[in-house]
């Protein structure tokens, strides 16, 4: 059980999650990509917990769970608006806020 | 008498609640103005009897419980034997007012015999004359304001009677100069009126420059020796008093110390040559013209004088029988007003000459030493002026329809006006000196004083005086009262020669008002001779005048449809009959001892209240009991002072001092009092009246009289043939009565004269001054100021300043054109963007952390 392998596992699921944000034109797959960020956050979080035998980072991880719940759940519901008025949910259409 | 201070603070009170409130109260503010003057007439009499209390317990030995025993004043009464009494030491009680380095003074109360008359007597007075006001302006368009200045009059003169520093004195005194212009031009909207205003407040105000400088002049010349001496300073008017005796002081000092006061009491009292402004103050109502006549304000003047008398004592070298210039001015102003008040038509004037006359008189006595005969005259002279102008209002009011000219509208009135005319008798023969009525007491006390110091001749120009006004109040009284009436007084009436401000009372057009006229106009009684063809030649003028001429007093006690001459209301009977009765008892109040010998009535000495409550005794007070005494009654005392060291003087050894008391070249005033001794009143000598003085002067007042009446009934009734006309005939007669008719010119003398001087060259001088030099300066201080404001303009603030807000603005404007390509409006793009920094923030912490 090393150490290297959840941050590994973590620094991947991050990257892929990065990759999302930044690539990806779907709303609704760059909220799924800001997912797996936190989640590889979490991963850290719980695998540092384990390792140094210390509580805190797995509270720490459910804060980030229901945080992340609280998010998707705005998230979803603004790119549900930004569906009904523009019929599309693709993000580089969405420039409006051009400086 | 420690809360005597009220007696001023009450009405002053009264009359920020007249002028805040008065309007709105049932009585227009009337009750205020009364109310105040009533407690302070309570207080101040209160005061005046805890006054004659201590004075005799300090007499006969009770001086313990006055507080201001000690066993040196003991001993000192013991050396002197019973005949001395002491120095009644006056009640201060102050408050400090202003300090500054060192130099501080109070404001508060000084009371002594002197201040406690007349508190007395301006409360008295001004009260009755309050009572009288109620009737005699009723329905004045500025009622209340009236009031709200009586009473701040009153105030005034309060104020500066109890001053215990010169600075208090001041304010009383200007006080009472701004009330005195409010009230004289109190019917402003003749010009007239305000002009007469602004001469009485221009003419006394020269006198008040007078009084500054004396102040100053004195204030420099006593402050070093109060301060060394008394722990007080040179404002003090006890240390003023005391220095002026203690022969510390240069007489030049003195001398031009007394010169510039008594300039202002000049200006104030109305004595030669600035007495032309009191004429003219009869323009304000006469209510007013007798609180001004009678207590206050001309009697400032001789206050003053009084107050600090020991300065004019020494400065004028009185003691030694100076020809002082006091005197001088007083004998011309005794002879001149009363020569004039011979040409005067209109009945006030009459009475505001002999006013001057009689302060003539009062100045007259305090030149020659008289010291107490002149505040006892002050004190007579009230009582029988005020109720003389009271008695002329009352005839103005009720007897010739507002209007104060004796030929045109008075005559016969005695029939109409019974208790006016008693009230007016009595007080005719007071102010003429006949034997029981008061003036004969105060006035033969001057006259008899002035003869005894050595004065021949002043002491013939009194007696010529007294025979004057015996003259000029017959005339007066036979115009007034007797032969037929004219006029208004016959029941015509004429408007356009109103000459005072009824013509702006209120209107008030009644049925009554227009009946009257119609009724006059057409009964004009044909055979009143001049009068009634002087009403018909104003006859026309009714139409255009009659709705300025009723005033609502009538419609209170007329009760007769004609308004011809008649009786006053209650209210304002009742003054003139107090007064009345005063005028007759109040010379009992100092008959001086001997003439009660010399008429077989011996009132024995015990009835010289005046001299023994007022007059303050000449007896030097050694220095440490003034002291002391000074610093229990908050004397401005610095703490661990020691004044007697500073003069090094040891306090006991005042027990051997023995004045020589009764000597007349000796004692207070007449010569230096002994080291550590102080006096705060010289010793001024009594006449001693005798039968024959006594004869004398009343048989000039009985010839004056004859002489008048016999003229009267010879000119004015008979109109004998060669009087008649005289001053058509005569050069002589016509150069004389035109000399007085113009009031020796004096009046032309001032308008042409100095006030052509001032106005003309001086002026132009002045403008050119003004114009070329301080102009000049002006301009070009300005000019500088512009070019040096441009040079900061173009330089410091447009370069300098606004280029740094510029510049700040033109920063941020950039950076954020330079920015904006960040701001794509792209979530993805800030996404990379946060990611980049995050990335490269986290490869800094790692080589950070690794190295």
């Amino acid at each position: 059980m090393l150490a290297v392998n959840f941050l590994l596992l973590a620094a991947v699921l991050f990257c892929i999650g990065v990759f999302g944000v930044i690539a990806r034109r779907n709303a609704v797959m760059v909220l799924m990509s800001i997912e797996l960020i936190l989640n590889a956050v979490n991963l850290n979080l719980v695998a540092f917990a384990l390792m140094n035998n210390n509580q805190e980072g797995q509270v720490f991880a459910l804060y980030v769970i229901a945080i992340a719940a609280a998010e998707v759940g705005v998230g979803l519901a603004m790119v549900l608006m930004i569906y009904r008025n523009r019929k599309s949910i693709a993000l580089d259409e969405l420039s409006e806020m051009k400086g | 008498m420690e809360n005597a201070w009220l007696i001023a603070l009450i009405p002053a009170v009264a009359f920020v609640l007249i002028i805040a409130f008065g309007k709105k109260m049932p009585f227009k503010g009337a009750e205020f103005g009364l109310a105040s003057i009533g407690a302070s007439l309570v207080i101040a009499t209160g005061a005046g009897i805890q006054w004659m209390q201590r004075t005799d317990s300090a007499d006969h030995g009770g001086e313990a419980a006055q507080g201001m025993a000690s066993g040196v004043r003991g001993a000192l009464r013991a050396a002197e034997g019973a005949e001395a009494k002491p120095f009644i030491d006056p009640v201060v009680s102050q408050w400090v007012w202003w300090q500054n380095s060192g130099l501080e003074f109070g404001i508060g109360s000084h009371i002594d015999g002197l201040s406690i008359l007349l508190l007395w007597l301006v409360a008295f007075i001004s009260f009755l004359v309050q009572i009288f006001s109620l009737d005699y302006v009723r329905g004045d368009r500025r009622y209340t304001h009236f009031f709200a200045a009586l009473t701040l009059f009153s105030s005034g003169m309060l104020v500066m009677v109890m001053a215990s520093n010169m600075v208090q004195l001041i304010l009383g005194w200007e006080i009472m100069g701004l009330c005195s212009f409010m009230l004289i031009g109190h019917w402003w909207e003749d010009s007239y009126n305000s002009h007469s205003a602004l001469k009485a407040f221009f003419t006394v105000r020269v006198g008040d420059v007078g009084l500054l400088i004396g102040t100053a002049i004195l204030f420099f010349g006593s402050n070093q020796w109060a301060v060394d001496n008394l722990g007080t300073n040179g404002f003090d008017i006890r240390a003023i008093q005391a220095w002026a005796l203690s022969g510390d002081g240069s007489s030049w000092t003195l001398l031009m110390a007394s010169v510039a006061l008594f300039i202002a009491a000049i200006g104030k009292s109305g004595q030669f040559p600035f007495h032309t402004w009191l004429p003219d103050a009869m323009a304000g109502p006469t209510p007013v013209s007798s609180l001004l006549h009678s207590s206050t304000m001309v009697v400032a003047g001789v206050f003053l004088v009084a107050r600090i008398y020991p300065v004019f004592w020494e400065g004028f070298n009185i003691a030694n029988g100076g020809l002082s210039f006091i005197a001088i001015i007083g004998g011309i102003t005794i002879i001149i007003a009363a020569l004039l008040a011979f040409v005067q038509d209109d009945i006030k004037k009459v009475l505001a000459y002999s006013t001057v006359s009689q302060l003539g008189y009062m100045m007259l006595g305090l030149g020659t030493g008289a010291w107490l005969p002149a505040v006892f005259h002050v004190f007579t002279h009230a009582f029988f002026k005020c109720c003389l102008f009271l008695a002329a209002g009352s005839i103005s009011h009720s007897g010739s329809h507002h209007s104060f000219d004796m030929k045109k509208d008075m005559g016969g009135l005695r029939k109409f006006m019974p208790i006016t005319f008693g009230a007016w008798c009595v007080s005719t023969l007071a102010l003429t000196g006949v034997i029981p009525f008061a003036g004969f007491w105060s006035k033969d006390e001057i006259i008899d004083n002035v003869g005894d110091a050595g004065y021949t001749f002043l002491f013939w120009v009194g007696l010529f005086g007294a025979a004057l006004t015996a003259m000029y109040m017959t005339r007066a009284t036979y115009l007034t009262f007797f032969g037929d009436p004219r006029g208004a007084a016959a029941g015509i009436h004429h408007d356009a020669d109103h000459g005072y401000a009824t013509e702006h009372r209120e209107t008030l057009v009644t049925a009554a008002t227009i009946d009257r006229e119609l009724v006059t106009v057409g009964a004009a009684p044909k055979s009143l001779g001049a009068a009634a063809a002087h009403g018909d030649d104003h006859g026309d003028d009714h139409d255009d005048h009659d709705d300025h001429d009723d005033h609502d007093g009538h419609g209170d006690h007329d009760g007769h449809g004609d308004h011809g001459p008649h009786e006053s209301g209650k209210l304002i009977l009742i003054p003139i009959v107090i007064l009345a009765v005063l005028a007759l008892t109040s010379g009992f109040a100092n008959p001086t001892p001997l003439a009660g010998d010399a008429l077989g009535l011996n009132l024995g000495e015990g009835v010289e209240l005046i001299k023994e409550y007022v007059e303050p005794r000449a007896e030097a007070v050694s220095l440490d009991i003034a002291a002391g005494h000074a610093g229990e009654s908050v004397q401005l005392l610095e703490p661990g002072f020691v004044p007697n060291e500073a003069a090094g003087f040891v306090p006991n050894e005042a027990a051997g001092f023995v004045p020589a008391a009764g000597d007349k070249k000796a004692g207070c005033g007449r010569s230096t009092p002994e080291v550590g001794t102080v006096c705060y009143f010289p010793a001024v000598s009594h006449a001693v009246p005798t039968l024959s003085k006594i004869l004398l002067s009343l048989g000039v007042v009985a010839i004056g009289y004859a002489a008048a009446i016999g003229f009267c009934i010879a000119f004015y009734k008979n109109k004998h043939p060669k009087l008649v006309g005289l001053t058509e005939r005569s050069r002589i007669a016509r150069g004389g009565y035109l000399f007085l008719k113009n009031k020796y010119y004096l009046d032309a003398l001032y308008q042409n004269v100095f006030v052509y001087f001032v106005s003309r060259p001086l002026a132009k001088a002045t403008y050119w001054f003004n114009q070329n030099v301080l102009d000049a300066a002006v301009d070009g201080v300005g000019a500088g100021g512009k070019r040096a404001g441009e040079f900061v303009y173009k330089n410091i603030d447009q370069k300098l300043v606004d280029g740094a807000v510029n510049a700040s603005g033109t920063i941020a404007s950039e950076t954020g054109h330079g920015l904006q390509p960040i701001q794509s409006g792209r979530v993805n793009h800030y996404a990379s963007l946060l990611f980049g920094a995050a990335a490269v923030g986290a490869i800094v912490l790692v080589i950070l952390n690794v190295s």
